[in-house]
């Protein structure tokens, strides 16, 4: 059974990493989750990026929040990603697996994957 | 929506909008019935607003903050014999004592009962996005009852570890999954 115990040695390991942590990430992850967003299916895509980051030792690197509707309803689920001195990357029409694989190509790999971008279909 | 929880997450996230920083999830069950609860201490709407609230086109793109979230919750109650009821006291009028509650009750025999899905995910979802929020879940079935006060969490967290560090989600996850893994 999982006890608040466990809880507490969480904080115990973290305390020194939160640290660390506080103004050191430089990429900041955004999903669309207005009703638009969570109908088309954001809400796993969400999860896979909080997953995913974590999995992949990013999270000192890597923010990922939440926001309302971003204005292009048809192509949700929609994911900004915002680097310093880059471009925004809009990745739209996102799936959980298509989440993980940003993470490692883009987020990691540092390669945009253009096929899922907004520009791709212009 | 496929999962009433994403109806769930989407009229949470109202509350959000409306500056709560508590927010009750209350799931009711009983073999015929599922009522679910959602009530803020945000800062409410006027009763002009809440008057045409349920209604799609009424909204304007002002208020776009509403739109389809409420008239798709209230089809998938209605669609089982259910309703459902927004009650909200604005700040203005109420300023000790304001806040937002909207119910639907659900039919879960009807062959239109759209499934709870996922409620679990909803909830670290809601979470990792307002942390600071208390959240409190509490979900009473005939067999028992899961409960989560991110208060209590809190209370052993301090003040230097955040609820939305992807560690203490997934602890909250394990946690809720194991409390309906014992009700069930």
């Amino acid at each position: 059974m999982k006890s608040l115990a466990e809880l507490a040695a969480i904080k115990e390991k973290m305390q020194n990493k939160v640290v660390l942590r506080e103004g050191s990430s430089n990429v900041r992850v955004v999903v669309g989750m207005a009703t638009c967003g969570i109908a088309a299916g954001a809400r796993p895509v969400l999860s896979a990026f909080v997953e995913e980051v974590t999995a992949q030792g990013l999270s000192d690197k890597v923010t990922v929040t939440q926001t309302g509707c971003i204005g292009i309803c048809q192509y949700e689920p929609v994911v900004e990603i915002f680097e310093a001195d880059k471009e925004k990357v809009t990745y739209i029409k996102m799936t959980h697996e298509k989440a993980k694989e940003v993470v490692e190509k883009h987020l990691k790999g540092g390669k945009v994957i253009e096929e899922y971008t907004i520009s791709s279909i212009k | 929506m496929k999962e009433l929880s994403l109806n769930i997450l989407d009229i949470a996230e109202n509350s959000v909008k409306a500056r709560a920083d508590k927010v009750e999830i209350t799931l009711t069950e009983t073999d015929e019935t599922l009522e679910i609860k959602i009530s803020d201490n945000g800062c409410g709407m006027k009763p002009d607003f809440l008057a045409e609230v349920t209604d799609p086109f009424t909204t304007t793109r002002t208020t776009r903050k509403v739109g389809l979230g409420i008239p798709l919750f209230k089809m998938a109650s209605e669609q089982t014999g259910g309703a459902l009821t927004v009650t909200s006291k604005h700040e203005d009028e109420y300023p000790e004592d304001h806040g937002t509650v909207t119910a639907a009750l659900f039919y879960k025999n009807h062959l239109d009962f759209t499934p709870l899905g996922d409620v679990i995910s909803t909830l670290t979802v809601l979470i990792q996005g307002s942390p600071d929020i208390r959240w409190v879940y509490t979900h009473t079935m005939p067999k028992g009852t899961v409960s989560l006060d991110t208060n209590e969490l809190k209370a052993v967290l301090g003040e230097e570890v955040p609820l939305n560090l992807p560690e203490v989600l997934v602890w909250i996850s394990d946690y809720l999954k194991e409390q309906y893994g014992e009700v069930n």
